[in-house]
């Protein structure tokens, strides 16, 4: 462990010492555009909030000299004796998640970079944009300060590129610099964007809608090959040349580079000390069916270091490899935990003092570039129980924590009002402060300044402070009124249910086994293995069908595992901890139906192919000259050495991307490739002609895109505009397009079509009503937050993985089963659910039992039940409650009341709107 | 150097404190494992800490 020179406990990270630094250091956070000093901390939010000195830049660690910074500090934390120590752990298992490394210099060096300062990459230019980055957010050209007001954004630099040495697609730069694109026009919207591009692989849920909104805003996708930019004048030139061939250039005032993911620097290092292998291109190398697992037993991968991808997967990733080394090292689980204690809470009387602190936080400039702060602070003084007031410059850092905490005991605080963001993502962390303060975590009332005021009304400063203050004032009237809601936990029968034998339902039955719970797979099929019974082979190689016998063999064999087959799930009651499941099982004519009690729920429903009946405009008729890739597939793996065709047309996006299904299916250009070089590979004579519009094989699977071309294979882009028709049957089959390399249509008669169909979600629509979870506009199940909660449900205990989520490979499709599981197994493990105190509260006296409210709750989370007196009363299951208040709203004798939001306190704060101070 | 020996069982080792090595060691300490997180530089986040804003939500990525 190196020494940060500073004493973590004693350090405020109140910023002095960095003040009286004297030397500069160039700011690795943001990416070398500002300037910082030796001794400091890289950002505001960053934990530890510790400051730390760079040994390499520091006068006395350096030169023995300076250290001027140790009398600044008030703390008396800076330690320039501290020294490198080693610590000798005892570890069951290793998570490797070391991320990605860097695009070597010299690979950007052709596009100026370095040599023209407007030459950014994208992480660069994503600290530009940002509002802590070197112009607090403004775009300026790194030249002369001027605001740029032409962008191009340039794919594929480090990524597909063998001169390089990366061969691979980086897989998140197309949706990053549609992103970054964004933001800078929203921050500019006569900024004139051009996105370069050979492929657009914006092939993730929901990714391509935001390719199209990107279009909408004016954004401009060119697909040509960028040769170089070089300074001309005060801009840069950009060449570039088209399909066709033409070359052609165009000045820009800024240009960034979609810098791909490379290999951690330490790679090998890594490899070497844990003892395990490195794939061609120095990622971690697995194996499709086992993609987490090193060839080091106990050593788990995670995130990008396990190949590119982008931050939804690689939390998917994280959760898997954790769950697989608790299965792993299950008989110590427990063993080295410590468990956090917060001082005995205060006791509150109806009839105590109210005493509010007010805290405005100014979110850096997020809040304070246009709301005034210290006035809207100041409007706090005074008012009724507001004791104390202050700002703050980032309300959730963790040295606000510590002040906010001071301040409560310092003033006896027993309400807090933090007017800064969105309770929906920082309530959570300021209710974890004030249970550190001893005061209950429901005594706290956020006002959304923010997204309220400073985003909405970013050009009408004097109007968002003025609405500031009335959401201020509000949010203190409600607070006055607040009370601290009691903690409760239910407890969790510890088996899982789960739906769908597919590889999905089998791998997340088999990771909660290997943890030690009893799992129930239902599925509707006779047999299981679901959709990947269709397939023989994966792009990598591995014979399908083996390796499925295997999962289903080990999956029948576990005793934690029962199987029910021919089986329906006919209902669900209950809630998070305690459903009960009633499952229909068919036996020949006879149905039995099952009743099953388990504490949590994993939809793995599994999807199937979709037969357009048109694709692209043409009528389609399946035959065996029209076929599928999937049945192309099947007559590949056939026997007899006529099975290829001679001649074959793939057609992709066959009925995806706007032409039947809205989406990208993400699976069927790799699999129109796997196709291809099978083909090749029985007959090296026969054409095979890819009619696509991006292909989409990212990650490693661009090196078999890349054989596929070596050998012979022709792909040839297509766009909506000019779209291949299909014609005839039989022998007299015909496809027509345009070749935009010949520059000329093109009609020829191949022995047959292969069309990349979609993936449609089977039977969500069902089962979304059953369990009451939502799907999106295509029907796939909706998680509860795309990027950090991606396995989960917005229904507490139910979770989701495979190709009910959205399309994804096999090797995707296990490590989501694989995360599923471990999500579900955090309540299994605790035994206990711990709720959330702001939920509904039935008052029974009055209630009249009409039962309205058990219609309205879209969770299943108030029933009626029959009380002492046999009356109708209706009763909040609280440990599935989410809180959303309908049921409160709608009850007509207003018997249910919400804890945090009862009538009291809306009225309070609704009444305070109309009284100015 | 001075040799702390820690001898604790039921712990996981995670190498990167990115965005999948704090999920890893959140979700492990849930599933009842004590976790050392190990990160190379000052602060944990890794890349994501860097980025504006993430797509589809535009949350801020702290």
């Amino acid at each position: 462990m190196r020494p940060r020179y500073i004493d973590a406990e004693k350090c405020t990270a109140c910023g002095m010492c960095t003040q009286y630094c004297p030397r500069h250091l160039v700011d690795g956070y943001n990416e070398g555009l500002a300037i910082t000093r030796p001794i400091h901390i890289d950002y505001a939010q960053a934990v530890p909030a510790t400051y730390y000195i760079d040994p390499e830049a520091c006068l006395h660690l350096k030169h023995n000299t300076c250290k001027i910074c140790v009398p600044t500090c008030r703390q008396h934390a800076i330690d320039f004796d501290q020294q490198a120590t080693e610590k000798e752990l005892n570890i069951g298992a290793v998570i490797m998640a070391p991320g990605f490394g860097r695009i070597a210099d010299d690979t950007l060096a052709k596009y100026s970079y370095g040599a023209h300062p407007d030459v950014l990459t994208s992480l660069e230019f994503e600290r530009l944009l940002c509002a802590s980055g070197p112009y607090e957010g403004e775009a300026r050209c790194l030249s002369d300060g001027r605001h740029p007001k032409k962008f191009a954004f340039i794919q594929c630099v480090g990524s597909r590129d063998l001169g390089c040495d990366n061969g691979y697609c980086s897989s998140v730069c197309c949706m990053y610099a549609i992103k970054e694109a964004m933001v800078a026009k929203e921050h500019d919207p006569e900024a004139e964007i051009s996105i370069y591009y050979m492929d657009m692989r914006t092939q993730g849920k929901g990714f391509d809608a935001a390719r199209t909104k990107a279009e909408a805003m004016g954004i401009k996708f060119v697909r040509a090959k960028v040769a170089e930019v070089m300074p001309w004048g005060k801009n840069l030139k950009l060449t570039y040349s088209t399909m066709d061939g033409v070359h052609s250039f165009e000045a820009f005032d800024m240009v960034v580079l979609s810098v791909g993911l490379d290999a951690p620097a330490d790679a090998k290092n890594l490899a070497e000390i844990a003892g395990f292998e490195l794939n061609s291109y120095d990622f971690c190398k697995t194996q499709t069916f086992a993609p987490l697992l090193t060839t080091k037993p106990g050593v788990f991968v995670a995130g990008a270091f396990q190949g590119p991808k982008d931050i939804p997967e690689s939390v998917t990733q994280a959760s898997a490899a954790a769950g697989l080394a608790a299965g792993l090292i299950k008989k110590d689980r427990g063993k080295g935990l410590v468990s956090k204690t917060y001082p005995q809470e205060l006791k509150l009387a109806a009839d105590d003092e109210v005493r509010i602190g007010v805290f405005v936080c100014h979110c850096g400039i997020n809040i304070a570039s246009v709301v005034d702060v210290a006035d809207v602070e100041r409007y706090t003084d005074g008012m009724d129980g507001v004791v104390y007031h202050a700002q703050s410059l980032y309300s959730c850092s963790q040295d606000a924590q510590e002040v906010l905490k001071n301040k409560i005991k310092e003033h006896n605080l027993n309400r807090v009002v933090i007017a800064a963001c969105s309770p929906r993502t920082h309530e959570p962390l300021f209710q974890e402060t004030l249970k550190d303060a001893g005061l209950n975590r429901c005594l706290i009332e956020m006002v959304n300044i923010r997204d309220h005021c400073s985003w909405v009304h970013a050009t009408e400063p004097a109007a968002a402070t003025d609405k500031s203050k009335d959401l201020v004032r509000m949010g203190i009237a409600k607070a006055r009124h607040i009370q601290p809601l009691p903690e409760q936990t239910v407890q969790v029968n510890n088996k899982a249910l789960v739906l769908g034998g597919g590889v999905a339902g089998m791998t997340a039955a088999l990771t909660l086994a290997e943890q030690g719970y009893h799992t129930t797979v239902v599925e509707k099929q006779d047999t299981l293995g679901g959709h990947l019974q269709h397939l023989s082979v994966t792009l990598q190689g591995d014979q399908v069908s083996s390796v499925l016998k295997d999962l289903s063999d080990k999956v029948k064999k576990d005793k934690n595992i029962e199987v029910l087959t021919s089986a329906e799930l006919a209902e669900v009651t209950g809630f998070v901890g305690n459903f009960t499941s009633i499952v229909k099982v068919t036996k020949g004519k006879k149905a039995v139906e099952n009743t099953i009690d388990h504490g949590v729920i994993i939809v793995a429903t599994g999807g199937r192919e979709h037969r357009p009946e048109t694709v692209l405009g043409n009528k389609i008729k399946y035959s065996d000259q029209i076929v599928t890739q999937r049945e192309l597939e099947a007559l590949l793996a056939g026997k007899g050495k006529k099975r290829a065709p001679k001649s074959v047309i793939m057609v992709q996006c066959a009925g995806s991307r706007g032409d039947d299904l809205k989406y990208c299916s993400k699976v069927c250009c790799s699999h129109a490739v796997k196709n291809a070089l099978k083909i090749k590979e029985i007959s090296p004579e026969s054409q095979v002609v890819v009619l696509y519009r991006d292909m989409r094989t990212y990650g490693f699977a661009e090196d078999a895109y890349r054989q596929a071309r070596e050998l012979g294979v022709i792909f040839i882009p297509y766009s909506m505009d000019a779209k291949p028709t299909i014609k005839g049957s039989g022998k007299s089959l015909e496809v027509s397009f345009h070749d935009p390399i010949l520059r000329e249509d093109v009609t020829m008669a191949p022995e047959m079509v292969a069309l990349s169909v979609g993936i449609v979600p089977e039977g969500t629509e069902e089962l979304s009503k059953l369990l009451k979870i939502p799907v999106n506009e295509d029907k796939f199940y909706l998680e509860a937050h795309v990027k950090l909660r991606p396995v989960e449900l917005p229904v507490s205990g139910v979770y989701v993985c495979g190709l009910a989520h959205s399309p994804k490979p096999v090797e995707e499709i296990v490590v989501q089963a694989q995360a599923a599981a471990a999500k579900a197994a955090i309540p299994l493990v605790k035994g206990h659910v711990s709720v959330e105190p702001t939920v509904s509260n039935v008052d029974q006296a009055s209630c009249i039992g009409c039962g309205l409210c058990e219609s309205l709750c879209p969770y299943q989370s108030i029933r009626i039940i029959k009380d002492k007196d046999n009356k109708r009363k209706a009763e909040t299951i609280t440990a599935s409650c989410k809180g959303c208040g309908i049921c409160a709203s709608r009850c007509p004798v207003f018997s249910i009341s919400m804890g945090g939001f009862t009538d009291e306190q809306i009225t309070a704060q609704i009444t305070a709107f109309g009284v100015t101070k | 150097m001075g040799q702390a020996k820690d001898k604790k069982s039921g712990t996981v080792m995670v190498v990167g404190g990115g965005v999948a090595g704090v999920q890893a060691a959140l979700d492990l300490t849930e599933l009842g494992y004590y976790v050392y997180l190990v990160e190379k530089s000052a602060a944990i986040g890794g890349a994501m800490a860097q980025l504006d804003k993430t797509f589809p939500t535009n949350d801020c990525s702290l």
